[in-house]
């Protein structure tokens, strides 16, 4: 047997802060549970997918990816390990859609790699071709988190890459296309090309400007004059209209929108000051602008792409690259009694069929039980954070995670006509028909536009008033227009955004868009949900009342069922102790119970003490009844006949949540939580977390409606985790997902918060803050400047030649104060 | 002096030719992942050992040889 042969039962254990060890885990650097220290192991681990990859990692003699990791300051991620064996992957509709031949008999497919984390990632997934036979090269892009595998397929198949892939810590998913990533992609290389050939024109432009500058002193023959001029003139009009077009066409797109673009005054500084440029080249005499007008095309298309990468690094990280559901179901065929059963892709699945869902798996349609019973952890669509409990005769949504034991179901919606499909497909529509946001500078560019036509007209007569010729007049309005370029307008916003996000993002939080600063700094509603966002999204153990001697007892007869509930209990065994348990026994969705030196201990719900008649005091009654009355789920442990212990669980809020939202609240948002859980206990944290508006048994269709009402009445900041607020978090003014979202969230946000907690979100919104007000700040630099220099053009102090010079010159002050933006803990 | 007639266009025609060139390099794709080749370049060639035993096995990973 190989090391790497998968354990046969996988439980995501939990890794509790409040019950870890101060041992972190060799794998992922998490704490490990106390109840898992291992003393005959050297390394310790937090779950069993953690030690399975480390162990898989030693074994290929590639154990310096943890040096490595630990010099890059990479943190790992824990590793759900599953033991499936990735037969999609060789299906022959896989193998149409996704994997290419290439030359040599190869062949090439990319997957999407869950829990690549850092740079020591790509070295060990660069490295596997050297122990997994047949896998020629695997080539990961490390933002994408795309890697291209190329294997030869006598040798091997996607399937066992796929599974070793696994084994070492990283899911493999199938890369589904995106519309917006391949349009991204575009777009990104069109700006490298623009940015290359303005780049090479501005260079040369200007080596052609110092000999004329310097030839300006010298006396140079008008025959060399000439030809440089002409030469100039011939670049710049390249970089005009080559890369320079992209204005051209931003100004034209607004004018027939009738709105207006800071794209606007640029083509037209760019078109004046070409067009006045190739006179003057033409009649031999006068300024020529090419110079200037090369280095502006190449400096504005920089701080344009700078911008542009942040926000398609956010978006890529935060793709809803593969589905929620899962991507096969298995098919029950033939007659009762005689059947057999088989896996197909989901596509095959078909309103009618029976499938059947196993132990620990997501469902995959939509549809009734018709045998069998078990809970299900419905949190994907509801948020609420218990499971709950699914028998005959009962519906199961796609996206829903059994608890219990394998069910059979008759399936009435699958794919796409699912309730998790239909919301994808309203996020979709949400993310694409959101109407872009009017930036400030863009507001300020209509405005501007009119003053510097105006004002160039007010020149001309000024100038001819003032007495000078009709050529000196056009000289001076010429030096006007150039003078009054935006660019520095132009490119304090893109600047200023650019270095928050990157900033934010080295720091965990992912901004997707340069507007979300701008409704983060304006007061509004904040529309938070519960679990996960407010709370831990996480049962634990809060009280135990009666026997404690019971704690190991309880932690081994719940050791190994995968219920939320009993997770939690077994993971309280903080001391490890060894109990010797006879005969454990679990009951769907009652609970479990054990022998213990000829004693009964049964741990469960009421109904469980019931049907075992134990008896239940009026004081643990009454003790249960507090619990529940915080909020909390109530357990009973009892000894034979009588009830031993009460303990309570619940999903308490995150330590600090209540000083965040005070700061919050005193930076002009006003709270409001929006959760699926019900009313009682989302009433219970509302208080604790001193929220005046809550509401509860919110649907996610409730949730987005809700957001769309208050929308109405200003800008509404939405914060959730679950694929249950993707709606709402795609329909506010900005949406903000946290920690451990489900991955429809993410797409769904303009924000994504890496680190838990409230504190990211407090730091953003202090960011976003220190960015508007450095942005106004540039933008009142460059409009005072522009105003003195468009004065002194006016009364003809200003000659084109030092108007050429002054451009850049406030261009860089700008850039520069934009590149300083500060805040309060930020780095 | 004249010679510059020559050479400025000649420069001029290099630049082209190395824009050419960067533009054929960004269109083929090589300019799409920015973030790999930096860390790519920092980790050591360990040598290939020929005389490395084959190391797959069943499940297409070697075993340790002892745990």
């Amino acid at each position: 047997m190989t090391v790497l042969a998968a354990p046969a039962t996988v439980a995501p254990e939990s890794v509790g802060s409040a019950t870890g060890s101060a041992v972190g885990c060799a794998h992922c650097s998490l704490d490990v549970p106390k109840g898992r220290l291992d003393p005959d192991r050297e390394e310790q681990f937090c779950c069993a997918g953690c030690e399975a990859a480390y162990d898989a990692i030693r074994a290929c003699g590639l154990d310096e990816y943890y040096t490595l990791r630990e010099r890059l300051g990479g943190q790992g991620e824990p590793v759900a390990l599953d033991n499936t064996r990735f037969v999609e992957f060789d299906d022959p509709s896989f193998t149409e859609r996704h994997v290419k031949g290439a030359p040599g008999g190869a062949l090439v497919a990319d997957v999407y790699l869950q829990g690549v984390h850092c740079a020591a990632c790509l070295w060990l997934i660069e490295r596997l071709p050297r122990v997994v036979e047949g896998l020629v090269s695997a080539d990961l892009d490390l933002r994408r988190r795309i890697a291209t595998l190329r294997w030869d397929p006598a040798v091997t198949s996607l399937s066992q890459i796929a599974a070793a892939l696994a084994r070492v810590g990283y899911t493999p998913h199938p890369v589904e296309p995106s519309a917006a990533r391949d349009a991204r992609r575009a777009e990104d290389r069109a700006y490298l090309v623009r940015i290359g050939v303005a780049g090479a024109c501005a260079g040369n432009v200007m080596l052609l400007a110092f000999a004329l500058y310097s030839g300006r002193f010298d006396a140079m023959d008008p025959i060399w004059t000439a030809f440089f001029r002409w030469l100039s003139a011939g670049i710049g009009l390249v970089s005009v209209f080559g890369p320079g077009r992209v204005f051209m066409r931003g100004a034209v797109t607004a004018m027939r929108a009738r709105s207006w673009h800071l794209d606007m005054p640029i083509a037209l500084a760019l078109a004046v000051g070409a067009v006045a440029g190739l006179i003057n080249v033409i009649r031999g005499g006068g300024e020529i602008y090419f110079d200037s007008l090369a280095m502006l095309v190449f400096l504005l298309l920089l701080g344009r792409w700078l911008q542009m990468t942040q926000h398609a690094r956010a978006a890529d990280a935060v793709e809803l690259l593969f589905s929620v559901t899962p991507r096969r179901a298995t098919l029950v065929e033939g007659d009762a009694g005689d059947e057999t059963t088989r896996e197909v892709a989901i596509d095959a699945v078909r309103p009618g069929d029976l499938v059947e869902v196993g132990p620990q798996c997501c469902a995959p349609v939509d549809g009734l039980i018709e045998r069998g019973a078990t809970s299900f952890d419905e949190s994907i669509l509801t948020g609420e954070s218990r499971p709950v409990e699914r028998a005959i005769g009962d519906e199961v949504a796609a996206g829903a995670v059994n608890l219990g034991s394998a069910v059979r179901v008759r399936v009435a919606a699958a794919g796409r006509d699912t309730r998790v499909g239909k919301l994808m497909a309203t996020l979709e529509g949400l993310s694409r028909g959101r109407a872009p946001v009017l930036g400030q500078a863009d507001r300020l560019a209509g405005p501007f536009v009119i003053g510097v036509l105006v004002l160039s007209v007010v020149c001309v007569f000024a100038r001819l008033a003032a007495g000078a010729g009709m050529e000196h007049a056009i000289e001076s309005t010429v030096a006007l227009l150039v003078v009054c370029c935006p660019c520095a307008i132009a490119l304090s916003t893109p600047l200023a955004c650019a270095v928050a996000m990157g900033r934010l993002a080295s720091r965990g939080t992912l901004v997707k868009g340069g507007h979300v600063f701008e409704a983060l700094a304006r007061p509004g509603r904040l529309v938070l949900d519960k679990t996960g966002t407010l709370t831990e999204g996480r049962f634990e153990v809060r009280a135990w009342s009666g026997d404690v001697s019971l704690k190991p007892v309880v932690a081994a007869i719940e050791h190994g069922c995968p219920h939320p509930i009993a997770r939690s209990l077994a993971a309280m065994n903080d001391e490890a102790v060894q109990v010797e348990i006879a005969d454990i026994e679990h009951r769907l969705g009652l609970g479990g119970l054990g022998w213990v030196q000829g004693a009964r201990v049964a741990v469960g719900s009421s109904r469980f003490m019931r049907e075992l008649g134990v008896a239940v005091s009026e004081s643990v009654q009454a003790e249960a009844a507090a619990q529940r009355a915080r909020g909390r789920t109530v357990v009973y442990v009892s000894r034979d006949a009588e009830v031993a212990a009460v303990v309570a669980l619940g999903d308490e809020p995150r330590p600090g949540a209540a000083a965040a939202i005070d700061r919050m609240r005193a930076l002009g948002m006003t709270p409001e939580v929006l959760s699926g859980d019900d009313p009682t206990t989302t009433e219970r944290l509302a208080e604790i977390v001193g929220v005046e508006t809550f509401e509860g048994h919110a649907s996610p269709e409730r949730k987005a409606e809700r957001v769309g009402e208050l929308m109405a009445e200003g800008p509404v900041v939405a914060v959730g985790d679950g694929v249950n607020d993707a709606a709402a978090l795609a329909s506010a003014t900005v949406g903000i997902a946290v920690h451990g979202g489900a991955e429809a969230s993410l797409a769904a946000a303009d924000v994504y918060l890496s680190k838990p907690g409230l504190a990211p979100m407090l730091e953003l919104m202090r960011a976003s803050r220190a960015t508007t007000a450095r942005i106004r700040l540039c933008l009142i630099v460059a409009g005072t400047y522009n105003v003195a220099a468009a004065a002194l053009a006016i009364t003809g102090y200003i000659s084109p030649v030092l108007a050429a010079v002054l451009m850049p010159v406030s261009s860089a002050s700008v850039v520069a104060l934009a590149a300083a933006t500060r805040w309060k803990g930020g780095a | 002096m004249s010679v510059l007639f020559v050479v400025i266009p000649l420069a001029l025609v290099i630049a082209a030719v190395a824009v050419g060139a960067f533009v054929w390099v960004v269109r083929t794709g090589q300019f799409d992942d920015l973030d790999s080749p930096p860390v790519r370049m920092l980790f050591d060639d360990d040598p290939v050992r020929p005389d490395e035993p084959a190391r797959a096995s069943v499940d297409g990973v070697t075993p340790r040889a002892s745990r």
